[in-house]
């Protein structure tokens, strides 16, 4: 008994001393950057190792989640803000904090190299593109077989009453995905078309995610027929073996460029400056172009593996402006049309 | 607020140990202080949080003062009625099944000669060892659109209602269990032979013994599992669909949309129906106490073959349903891409490629769930050990006694959101502590603190106060008496608390989803966030090493005590 007491005595002592230091703990040594991403998980350590080749001083503290909750949460930080920098988040997203003024303008090095549609048009520009990340519609072809299911060629299609409940798209409030979804509906068919268009789909709709892939993923096991994502998480599920057609609806599809910035006020400014400088070499572009057939370094991209033809062709003129100045009231309308019609069917 | 029950909750309140006026000696100073430093700290980490919580409530985004507004700006959307509706429509049906179901159960294991009652208990239990998410992903694989036994829902959709009233009913079982295993074992005899000799029917002795008996029980039970369903949010957030409730409500404006004050508001709302629950809950506790008199009987079961074997099918249902559920799980988690190629792989374990933190989400619990097992055990019995031992200044133990009972009120969800709050804040000299593993340790143990105080005392008060008469006239110092009596003879309570509060902390989402930080992620979390980012498989992997981690340590837990009572309870059976 007393060996036991004693034996459990010197345990406790263990954890507590544990436990102090991990309270208390400092990161020691190399410089460590917070960095807010809505980049995809399974991508995170390849960007951290390919950057930590060429800065092995700088750390990554990796903060992960969808765009809608990234920006949100960037938003609600504002006067006491955690991250360093933003690497990875919808360019409308990051407009809106700029024009917040959270965000630092700098020019990294070799800015001159990018395509100019990948970057802040200001000068020195208050962020900088990495790829453009653009919606599909992922058709499970088993499933469809199975329901009957015409595959679609365009959004008006999904509005047809055979996909009532076999329809799975992203909450625009939480995912990019479904953000730019919308505000492409929106460009389409005009502001009153398209809310008209999205009443319709509405009532097809099983059920709305947090995330923009999880559609896709849902879709690739046959959970659902159809999910509304996004063409790079439907090629990945591709290869790995789902039965999987990627549609490109033929009105156009909306996209967004995932990119770069610093946070205004950053304490590390210096670091923060290598990692957007890192950013946009031609290295870190061949990184995104394994996922992105779209990135910001031209001259560089090669086909990805299972992506659908014709994507540039089929993405919308974008218009940015009208999609970050409106982002606010189109997703609180949003919420009110859809979001409280809570019922089933 | 899960598991509250994971441990019979005994009807206390503090004796008045001391008649006698005694001098203010060492001791009581020492005991004294160690009761206004454990208020403190209760005050700091229960009440402040939620007083900042209610204040948050009336603020607007950029902390000015609005009054109601926030109320008034909620109340006003047309999506509440529906999620309240819809949370007490669920919380009643599971509150009504599981009650229904696990008072069979508890009466074939307490009440009859069943064959295999041990076993049958064993298994009842093992959702305690998974956290509630489990049940909904091993649904979606059982019912979902891939599931399958699809058609046995006859077309209707998992997604919604029916999913999540069948996952809660799984995960809340053993708790309601628990308390009417209980219930049911404090029989007195007499009765039951007064009844036989007047020729009662047994249907009626059934209807006008048994349950009065268990009246109280039942009750309670009703109570816990309403107050569990409503303010648990994993279940409906993995299968739920489009099927809102307040829980999921609360985790969408703090989590999906960063609106703190609204979430604040929805917590406030959640909290109200768990209050309501508690202080019925308590009521009923109080109304118990003079239920077993000193003359009772123990009630000894007879057999009947064809009530035990009719009991026997019914409990082997149950059982297997409960293995089915588990076995489902850890079957998906191997399958390399469900379902079109059901080859066997460990490629959802490669955690560390997915969403949710990886493989260090799972060390992070274990180290959450052993320092909440060290620390809150030791903390949680000083607590109690004061309540019950220290000598007068009775108003201070009662104070301390009620601040004890008040985190059994707090929902985990409300209880996150109010760490938040109050921690984040800007002004709050703790904030260092905010995104650590101490606010998870600090808010895990809060959490489950009530019901892990209540075991102590119940143990403490089987030790007679004779012990510290003794001790004081022969002036041994009351550490030593603790020491070398008390803490000896209360090590088996000990480590029960000990094993409660890490199994919990291995399985809790509700309160630590506010809290964790990128270094801090959580299994239990990983298996959210997984899911939430459409990986079922890796997240019912991840949810399965929290039951192989749980139910190892639980069988150490068993054999450790088994160990103990062996070398320190001989007394108790002589």
């Amino acid at each position: 008994m007393k060996k036991l007491i004693n034996n459990i005595r010197q345990l406790s002592r263990g954890v507590l001393g544990m436990a102090i230091g991990l309270l208390f703990a400092i990161p020691a040594g190399a410089e460590t950057l917070t960095v807010y991403t809505a980049v995809e998980a399974e991508d995170l350590k390849r960007y951290a190792s390919a950057f930590n080749e060429d800065h092995p001083d700088i750390k990554i503290r990796w903060v992960r989640d969808s765009t809608g909750i990234v920006t949100a949460k960037l938003l609600a930080e504002k006067n006491n803000p955690r991250a360093d920098v933003i690497w990875g988040l919808a360019a409308t997203s990051l407009m809106l904090l700029q024009s917040e003024g959270m965000l630092q303008a700098y020019a990294p090095k070799g800015l001159g190299k990018l395509d100019t549609k990948f970057r802040d048009s200001a000068n020195p520009p208050s962020w900088t593109g990495m790829d453009a990340w653009i919606a599909a519609v992922c058709v499970n072809t088993v499933e469809a077989e199975r329901y009957n299911l015409p595959i679609p060629t365009s959004w008006m299609d999904l509005t047809d009453p055979v996909y009532k409940g076999h329809l799975v798209m992203p909450n625009p409030n939480s995912s990019g995905t479904g953000f730019l979804d919308v505000s492409s509906w929106l460009q389409i068919y005009g502001k009153h078309g398209g809310w008209q268009f999205m009443d319709n789909l509405h009532k097809n709709i099983a059920w709305y995610t947090h995330s923009g892939s999880k559609p896709c993923k849902q879709a690739a096991r046959g959970e659902t027929p159809i999910g509304i994502s996004f063409a790079f998480r439907g090629a990945k599920s591709k290869a790995a073996g789902a039965p999987l057609e990627i549609v490109l609806p033929k009105e156009g599809v909306g996209w967004d460029m995932e990119a770069t910035a610093i946070v205004n006020g950053t304490k590390k400014l210096a670091a923060a400056q290598k990692l957007v400088d890192w950013s946009i070499t031609k290295k870190a572009n061949k990184l995104y172009n394994q996922g992105y057939a779209v990135v910001a370094y031209p001259g560089i991209a090669k086909p990805v593996k299972h992506f659908p033809t014709g994507i540039l062709e089929a993405m919308i003129n974008n218009d940015f402006e009208f999609a970050a100045v409106n982002r606010k009231s189109i997703l609180s309308e949003w919420q009110k049309r859809y979001d409280a019609k809570s019922e089933a069917k | 607020m899960s598991s509250a029950a994971a441990f019979p909750v005994s009807t206390t309140s503090v004796s008045g140990a001391s008649a006698v006026r005694i001098r203010v000696s060492r001791d009581d100073i020492v005991l004294r202080s160690g009761l206004v430093l454990l208020i403190t700290l209760l005050v700091v980490a229960v009440v402040f949080p939620l007083y900042t919580l209610l204040s948050k409530s009336f603020e607007d985004n950029d902390g000015e003062f609005v009054g109601l507004q926030n109320f008034r700006e909620y109340f006003e959307t047309p999506a509440l009625f529906t999620s309240i509706t819809n949370s007490i429509g669920v919380a009643i049906s599971v509150a009504f099944i599981v009650l229904v179901l696990a008072f069979v159960y508890a009466y074939a294991l307490t009440r009859t000669k069943m064959p295999l009652r041990g076993l049958f208990r064993g298994i009842a239990l093992i959702p305690i060892l998974a956290p509630s998410l489990l049940a909904a992903i091993s649904l979606i694989y059982w019912f979902g659109n891939q599931g399958v036994l699809k058609s046995w829902l006859f077309g209707a959709s998992i997604y919604g209602p029916i999913g999540v009233i069948m996952a809660s009913c799984f995960w809340v079982f053993p708790h309601a269990l628990m308390i009417l295993v209980t219930a049911l074992s404090t029989a007195d005899a007499r009765l039951y032979e007064a009844a036989e000799a007047l020729r009662t029917p047994k249907w009626r002795v059934f209807w006008t013994v048994t349950l009065p008996g268990a009246k109280y029980g039942i009750l309670s039970t009703g109570f816990i599992v309403f107050t569990l369903v409503i303010t648990d949010f994993g279940v409906p957030k993995v299968i739920g669909g489009r099927f809102n409730v307040l829980a999921t409500d609360v985790y969408k404006q703090v989590v999906g949309q960063q609106n703190f004050e609204m979430g604040a508001v929805v917590s406030l709302v959640l909290l109200l129906p768990a209050v309501v629950a508690f202080i019925a809950d308590r009521w009923v506790q109080r109304k118990q106490v003079a239920l077993l008199s000193a003359r009772a009987v123990p009630f000894q079961p007879k057999a009947d073959p064809l009530r035990d074997w009719l009991l026997f099918v019914f409990c082997a249902i149950i059982a297997f349903i409960f293995i089915a559920m588990l076995a489902m799980a850890a079957y998906a988690s191997f399958v390399t891409f469900w379902p079109y190629n059901l080859s066997l792989t460990l490629k959802n374990y490669d955690f560390d490629l997915m969403d949710g933190g990886g493989w260090e989400a799972y060390y992070n619990s274990i180290r959450l769930a052993i320092y909440c097992a060290v620390f809150g055990s030791g903390l949680i019995f000083l607590g109690s050990y004061l309540v019950e031992k220290a000598r007068g200044i009775i108003w201070l133990r009662t104070i301390l006694h009620l601040g004890a009972m008040l985190p059994l009120a707090v929902p985990g969800l409300v209880l996150g959101i109010a760490y938040i709050f109050f921690f984040n804040h800007p002004d709050n000299p703790l904030g260092f502590l905010y995104g650590t593993m101490g606010i998870l340790v600090i808010c895990t143990i809060v959490h489950f603190y009530t019901v892990s105080h209540l075991t102590c005392l119940t143990a403490l008060k089987q030790l007679d106060p004779e012990f510290e008469a003794v001790a004081l006239s022969l002036k041994t110092p009351v550490w030593r008496t603790f020491r070398k009596v008390t803490l000896p003879v209360c090590l088996p309570t000990l480590l029960d608390v000990a094993s409660y509060l890490f199994l919990n902390a291995m399985t809790t989402v509700s309160a630590v989803v506010f809290l964790y930080s990128p270094e801090t992620m959580l299994a239990s979390v990983a298996v959210l966030n997984m899911d939430d980012a459409g990986d079922i498989a890796p997240a019912a992997a991840m949810a399965l090493m929290i039951v192989y981690t749980s139910a190892c340590f639980r069988i150490m837990h068993g054999l450790l005590s088994r160990y103990l009572k062996r070398r320190t309870q001989v007394w108790r059976n002589q």
